[in-house]
């Protein structure tokens, strides 16, 4: 039997397909179901309605966006805030349901803690009522985000109605150049086709720059993708990848591991896998990023100048640059270089792995950090391995605070706020107006950037500083 | 879920690109329920003098026409929310969040994409004449701007379905339980390991 070449993306999906209507929605089937705090709404539906979670044991909830990342011995103060952590505990025991709460000793985000227990495969459909679900794509699973009502209709059926996306693939060849991480490559992939450069589409990122990136890197990848509008982002499971799942607590162990792997070596995408469309970036031509705006796709080298809304034709267009201009305070022109920030944040599901602390310490490793910071490893696991190779003290003697593991001031809502009309250098995925807080500006970076930021109290090119160990996402 | 078959309202111009889920329902909100009122949350912290939405001339609208990318970013439900509990019932703008805009339709909001030039023109149209209605018919696929012209949008068919009848999809999912049971039996053989073991 001869068949057509087909792309990753599309054997991940034929694999799922429960039913087609004429219309063309398929019924996809759910491997994995990850909820955390904000499930509330969809666990109330079920509820409502009188229904069961129909597959526990693919079903895992994580308490993640409210969690306190400062002490965690003494009740959550905000009623509000500890009654979502308690609900969600409450919701996860009455449907049976795997918790991985606050004192859980793999407590984490729930991306940074899915990879990390091996409930992330290649070859799954994952989802979860989380934009960044994107992030589980760095192992070759089809993974994405959900509203309520789906998060709802996955728990009552274990199956999702979807339409089949387009594809697109991204090629980046070529070898990344020092102090260039996968964080300034997705940066560099959103400023390229724009924040919505990729709606509709689920991306597949190739490339010799992609396959040499470690899973931490390439987690940071995928979880991005979303930034560009992408439904998915996906990357071809390697020897990289199985090597990482081996071992894992809720891996498949022994000969069901073989026999997984035999499987997952077919997933990559055939010669002659056709895309709808095809994007392609040199390694070599990506440098340091940050953003000057309120959208991703704002990101620049840290050696441009804020770009001038005058040199734009179309006034509309304009006229939204000086929007964002006004709410960042930069005027056009000014070196990014010289742009003073506040504060810095370090952490999140795009980077809060071990890799990327090693990366931001490398940087503040003997230097006194000049304006206040925050770092949140990405779970409990991720804190014990950076505090066995002493990451903790090195930001503690620089003086940035050392965190519990959680969204923390990504989101902001567990009360990690960046004050108003404060500047914060971060390594999280968006800055959205507010997203840190009622007006609060946000510059998107690397954890090497934003550890360069604390140092120098600007916005800062990391190349710039004698830095001798070098991490890599 | 209210079905939406036809709507004449008036429509508010906002010449904004990229409106992402937090501005449309700040994330401190995100804890609140349902019963809360999520129309007071909607644009919390963007609702600055001249905010369009605050502008009496276009009180009462029922249909947002704004610009590219609308709705991107988290996948919170209470985005959607927040637009239906404010009044509105139908969205145009040239793109959208993939996720916003399938909340969108399983809460009886009406996401209609049409070209960036036709948004453009529709934005200044309502910009001249504030308070000037549109009218969205769902099953002729239609949009009339207050110019008369009727603009044709494409839509998925399940999604206007869905949204025509009020339909609650898990309702329609369960039709097909067998064949979800099937496919639990035959991936369980082909697939064993899917079902993680207790670390």
């Amino acid at each position: 039997m001869t068949s057509q070449p087909r792309s990753l993306f599309e054997k991940v999906w034929d694999a799922h397909v429960v039913a087609t209507r004429p219309d063309g929605q398929a019924l996809l089937a759910v491997d994995r179901h990850f909820l955390h705090e904000g499930s509330f709404h969809a666990f109330g539906m079920i509820d409502h309605a009188g229904r069961k979670v129909r597959r526990p044991e693919l079903t895992f909830a994580v308490a993640d966006h409210y969690v306190p990342s400062h002490s965690r011995a003494k009740p959550i103060a905000d009623p509000e805030i500890a009654n979502m952590v308690t609900m969600l505990e409450a919701n996860a025991g009455r449907h049976g349901l795997r918790h991985f709460g606050l004192h859980d000793p793999d407590q984490g985000i729930v991306h940074v803690l899915a990879p990390e227990q091996g409930l992330t495969l290649p070859g799954l459909t994952i989802v979860c009522g989380d934009s960044h679900t994107s992030t589980h794509g760095a192992f070759g699973a089809l993974a994405f985000g959900i509203g309520a009502t789906e998060v709802s209709h996955v728990l009552a059926t274990q199956t999702l109605w979807q339409r089949r996306p387009k594809t697109m693939r991204i090629t980046v060849d070529g070898v990344l150049r020092p102090h260039v991480t996968a964080k300034d490559l997705i940066l560099a992939v959103i400023a390229a086709i724009g924040a919505d450069g990729a709606a509709g589409h689920v991306i597949e990122y190739a490339g010799s720059a992609i396959e040499a990136l470690s899973m931490e890197g390439r987690l940071t990848v995928c979880n991005m993708s979303i930034e560009a509008g992408a439904r998915a982002g996906m990357i071809a499971p390697d020897d990289t990848t199985f090597s990482w799942i081996e071992g894992r607590a809720y891996a498949p162990k022994g000969e069901l591991f073989d026999r997984a792997v035999e499987h997952w070596r077919t997933l990559p995408s055939d010669p002659g896998a056709v895309f709808d469309r095809e994007v392609r970036l040199d390694a070599a031509d990506i440098a340091p990023a940050v953003t000057w705006g309120t959208s991703p796709e704002t990101a620049v080298p840290v050696t441009a100048t804020v770009p001038d809304p005058a040199a734009d034709a179309d006034p509309v267009r304009a006229g939204q640059m000086r929007k964002m201009l006004d709410y960042m305070g930069l005027a056009p022109g000014m070196a990014l270089e010289d742009v003073p920030i506040d504060r810095v944040f370090i952490g999140s599901c795009t980077n809060a792995r071990l890799e990327d602390l090693r990366a931001a310490a490398a940087v503040l490793r003997g230097r006194r950090a000049v304006v206040p910071g925050l770092v949140v490893p990405g779970s409990v696991p991720v804190r014990m391995l950076a505090e066995a190779e002493g990451l903790d003290r090195v930001f503690i003697e620089a003086g940035l605070e050392w965190g519990e593991p959680g969204c923390s001031m990504c989101v902001g809502i567990n009360g990690d706020l960046v004050p108003a009309g404060e500047r914060c250098a971060s390594t999280t995925n968006r800055n959205f107006p507010g997203r840190q807080g009622p007006n609060a500006r946000t510059h998107l970076m690397s954890p090497a950037m934003a550890a360069a930021a604390a140092a120098t109290g600007r916005l800062t090119d990391v190349r710039k500083l004698d830095v001798r160990k070098l991490g890599a996402s | 879920m209210e079905p939406f078959v036809t709507l004449t309202a008036a429509a508010v111009p906002l010449d904004i690109a990229n409106i992402d889920t937090d501005q449309l329902l700040p994330a401190r909100f995100l804890k609140k329920p349902r019963s809360a009122g999520y129309g007071n949350f909607l644009f919390h912290d963007e609702r600055k003098p001249g905010f369009p939405l605050d502008d009496p001339a276009y009180a009462g609208a029922r249909v947002l026409v704004s610009d590219r990318n609308f709705g991107c970013g988290s996948s919170r439900e209470g985005a959607v929310y927040a637009l239906v509990d404010g009044g509105f019932r139908c969205v145009v703008a040239p793109s959208f969040g993939d996720i916003f805009a399938a909340n969108a339709a399983k809460n009886g909001l009406l996401t209609v994409t049409l070209p960036e030039e036709t948004v453009a023109d529709l934005r200044r149209q309502l910009q001249n004449a504030p308070g000037a209605t549109v009218t969205v018919d769902l099953p002729a696929q239609t949009l009339t701007g207050p110019d008369g012209r009727a603009l044709s949008f494409a839509i998925d068919l399940f999604k206007k379905e869905c949204l025509v009848e009020g339909l609650d999809d898990v309702a329609l999912t369960l039709r097909h339980q067998d064949a979800i049971d099937a496919f639990d039996r035959t991936d369980a053989e082909r697939r064993p390991w899917v079902v993680p073991g207790r670390g």
